[in-house]
């Protein structure tokens, strides 16, 4: 610890702080450009000079600074730093001239305006009029894909997007190049850039020489109702703040959530949102005469009734990649009320069975515990595409402590470098029975990470023993004799928001109940009357035979294409749903707007068809769901928190028999922009699909 | 006082002092105007009709940049922006004004950093029905183009005093 004076009052800080660290702590406010929490320190834009006594006599870049760099005085008092002296002011006035020498006078025009850091910091701390009459420099314009639009006569070189892209995306398409006047802001070849988290550097910015393209001229900051959310793109569950104007999700913007996301939130997360107003089921439809035809909610409701009622319990339900914990409990109800018990969650052959502990299917270290992991396996995930945010971290982990990583699976650039082992299951049985390098390092491990990906637990042409199998391999890695006390590293990384809340609450086959899988062949041979997709999109629609196929959901995808009901649903930014994370986090969504037409949330058109059923659920608003859910189910009222599985499970789990040869895995996300209905809405995924599909193509 | 009550009264002189009085107004030039025929001067500073501008060249002015929406005290003013199709410049694809809302106040001239949006001297818009004092961006700018010309001047004639 170190002791400093900041504007003369006294302050006690660790002594790697920087100086602007310190200021901080003591509450002093110092402007900056360049400088970012998460990023390295570059120290380039000047704009946080400060005076110091114990250092050199003129201002001194306190993000450059260390508190240890300044000496104490003569009889030991501590250095002192002041951040609202004349030198102080007149440095930053000065530096804030020079910044915006370059700078074109084009706030109107320019979308970062109402949330630019230069616009503000010009009004709080530069001079009111410019002594600058010559011509502005001009700068050419790059492109870099279509989601980032660039202007780049407003770019004031801070490099905080090169630093993002080299050091958190792991992509080293962005460099400054020149210098003085000439310096340039480029992506060297005019091509799109190729990172998942490329959406970033438009919240980086400082100004508006990056902004986004889809956004591009729509909205400005001050008239959009921000709304607080979670992220439903993925298992990892990203906080996220949604700006909607009217009944118009305008746009999604990261929140900063050190358990989850840190501050970064994937492009998928960032630019969905313009299939949240595209392909969307605003009314609900009946099939009559073999083709779709809207009509009212009581009929669609009579027809959906009159079949469930003929069909007895020969019911199924399938729930979707983004159904809220409400929905499927109201439907596990629902059928439970009728006796059947085909409900899933999973996807098709899943290997993770109903009677498995709570932690066979959590990332049980947590997605900040990566960082204290010592040694890394992936099994069949490829986390770049399934969780980039997620991968994100484990980059930021290699980069910190250089830790081992291996790869069990399909090989992939993930940004950080892996050692391969092997294709498949034999590959982790064979590690697993300590053959190789890399099953030392992971005996001696003391924090060992064995991520399975759901791409290694769902085989959907070897069945489930392939992924019970291993899961219980993975299991038995994760409990190496080193292993430190309280650490559980096996981590399953779902890829889809609704997995956990689903299995948490046994939306899995129950009561003589069959897998999804099992209920689409059973649909197929006539032994299933009604089948009910809750916004299940991703199975084999054309399996389902003649079966009575009802669909709930958002956005007309495969599974509405198939179905004879559709009842139209809502999506994440128009509901508040419960969700759990793939940490077993759980978390709410909150509604910015309202469901168009006349869809209703999904819990009630569910309520409500209870109802005409003549079986009524015993609830009739939200409130009265959820406490009938944290009665039965009291971890999902714990907000925002983890209740772990136990460290116990391991050695259960580890000690199934194993069966499978061979098996090799392949992740279950081949696009990743296009991985649920929403995405697929969107223009803007397309879009990048098909360039990034481009490239891959070109590449190969 | 008796006396000069009475002096008064014998000489009419309220009579002959009103007398003169009319017969001056009689022959003073008169005040009225005879509107609409006639008109009353205006002021440069007048915050009348509104009108959307062009540049010369016939380019619109507005660059969609909402300040005069944010500013607007009766939010009478909706925009809605995004990229024009043939050049991807910041143009408004909608720029409404609730007339009915609006209190004429020139806050969003002042907000205007093109001089796009201007107030008019134009007073005489009164309409039949709340329906037309809805007036969306064609109206806006036809209204610019019908009055460019005064429009101009008027800016001319207060650009020294801002």
């Amino acid at each position: 610890m170190a002791n400093i004076k900041v504007d003369g009052q006294l302050v006690e800080v660790p002594d790697y702080y920087t100086l602007m660290q310190a200021a901080e702590a003591a509450g002093a406010e110092i402007p900056r450009f360049c400088y970012h929490d998460r990023l390295s320190v570059a120290g380039n834009c000047r704009m946080c000079l400060v005076e110091v006594k114990g250092g050199p006599p003129k201002p001194q870049a306190s993000c450059a600074m260390s508190v240890k760099d300044l000496r104490p005085g003569p009889n030991g008092e501590p250095p002192e730093m002041f951040t609202n002296t004349p030198m102080v002011k007149k440095a930053r006035e000065g530096v804030m001239e020079f910044l915006l020498i370059n700078h074109p006078l084009d706030c109107p025009i320019c979308d970062q305006g109402g949330e630019c850091d230069l616009q503000d910091q010009a009004m709080a701390y530069g001079v009111s009029g410019s002594r600058f009459f010559e011509n502005k420099r001009a700068v050419e314009d790059k492109y870099m894909g279509p989601l980032i639009k660039t202007s780049m006569n407003r770019c004031i070189h801070c490099t905080r997007c090169v630093r993002f892209t080299t050091e958190v995306a792991g992509i080293s398409e962005l460099g400054l190049l020149g210098r003085g006047e000439d310096a340039e802001i480029t992506p060297y070849l005019e091509r799109a850039l190729t990172s998942e988290l490329q959406g970033n550097v438009i919240d980086l910015c400082p100004v508006g020489a990056l902004t986004s393209k889809p956004y591009a001229f729509h909205a400005r900051p001050w008239e959009l109702s921000k709304t607080e959310s979670i992220d439903v793109m993925d298992a990892v569950g990203s906080a996220v703040r949604v700006d909607a104007r009217g009944r118009e999700v305008m746009r999604v913007l990261p929140r900063v959530n050190e358990a989850i996301n840190e501050e970064w939130i994937s492009d998928k997360t960032r630019f969905h949102w313009d299939g949240l107003k595209t392909q969307r089921l605003d009314r609900p439809y009946v099939r009559k005469n073999g083709r779709l035809q809207s009509t009212t909610w009581d009929e669609a409701f009579a027809t959906v009734a009159a079949r469930i009622k003929q069909a007895g319990n020969r019911v199924g339900a399938i729930a979707g990649d983004l159904s809220a914990v409400e929905e499927m409990y109201a439907l596990k109800g629902l059928l439970a009320s009728i006796g059947s018990g085909m409900t899933d969650v999973r996807p098709a052959m899943s290997g993770i069975d109903p009677s498995m502990p709570r932690s066979a299917y959590l990332f049980n270290p947590t997605i900040a515990g990566i960082e204290e992991a010592d040694a890394i396996l992936i099994i069949g995930a490829n986390p770049r595409r399934e969780a980039a945010v997620l991968n994100a971290r484990i980059r930021k982990t290699w980069r910190a402590k250089g830790i081992p990583v291996a790869v069990i699976g399909e090989q992939a650039d993930l940004t950080y470098p892996y050692e391969y082992l092997g294709a498949g299951f034999e590959t982790l049985a064979d590690l697993a029975a300590g053959n190789g390098a890399f099953a030392n390092t992971l005996a001696n491990a003391q924090r060992p990470l064995i991520i399975v990906g759901e791409g290694a637990v769902s085989h959907a042409s070897l069945g489930k023993q392939a992924g019970r199998d291993t899961i219980a391999l993975a299991a038995k890695l994760a409990s190496g004799a080193n292993v430190a006390e309280g650490w559980n590293g096996f981590a399953l990384l779902h890829n889809a928001a609704s997995r956990v809340g689903g299995l948490d609450i046994g939306f899995v086959p129950h009561n003589g109940g069959v897998c999804s899988a099992d209920q689409i062949a059973m649909a197929g041979r006539g032994e299933l009357d009604v089948l009910i997709l809750l916004g299940a999109d991703e199975y084999d629609t054309s399996a389902m035979g003649n079966a009575f196929v009802v669909y709930i959901g958002s956005h007309g995808d495969k599974g509405a294409n198939r179905a004879d009901v559709i009842l139209p649903g809502a999506t994440y930014t128009e509901k508040s749903g419960t969700y759990v994370n793939t940490e077993g986090r759980v978390q709410v969504t909150t509604r910015a707007v309202f469901p168009p037409g006349d869809a209703k949330e999904d819990w009630a058109i569910i309520r409500a068809l209870s109802g005409v059923i003549g079986q009524p659920l015993p609830y009739n608003s939200l409130s009265q769901l959820r406490s009938a859910i944290y009665a039965e189910f009291p971890h999902l009222a714990r907000i925002d928190q983890i209740t772990p599985g136990s460290v116990g499970d391991l050695a259960t789990l580890a000690g199934a028999a194993i069966k499978t040869q061979s098996a090799p895995y392949k992740s279950r996300v081949s696009d990743f922009y296009l991985s649920n209905p929403i995405a697929r809405a969107s223009a803007v995924m397309a879009e990048c699909a098909a360039m990034a599909s481009g490239m891959r193509q070109a590449a190969e | 006082m008796r006396v000069g009550q009475v002096v008064n009264t014998l000489l009419l002189r309220e009579f002959v002092s009103a007398f003169f009085l009319a017969m001056r107004y009689f022959f003073s030039p008169k005040p009225t105007v005879n509107y609409p025929f006639e008109k009353g001067p205006v002021s440069p500073r007048f915050r009348g009709e509104h009108a959307l501008r062009r540049y010369p060249n016939g380019e619109e002015r507005c660059i969609a940049c909402k300040l005069c929406e944010a500013i607007c005290p009766a939010q009478a003013i909706t925009i809605e922006a995004g990229p024009r199709q043939n050049d991807g410049t910041r143009r408004t694809v909608r720029y409404d004004i609730d007339m009915v809302k609006c209190i004429y106040c020139g806050f969003c001239q002042e907000a205007c950093p093109v001089d796009a949006i201007v107030e008019g001297p134009n007073f005489e818009f009164a309409t039949e029905t709340r329906e037309e004092l809805y007036f969306n961006k064609e109206r806006l700018l036809a209204n610019g183009d019908r009055w460019e010309r005064e429009l101009a001047s008027n800016l001319a004639a207060d650009a020294p005093y801002r």
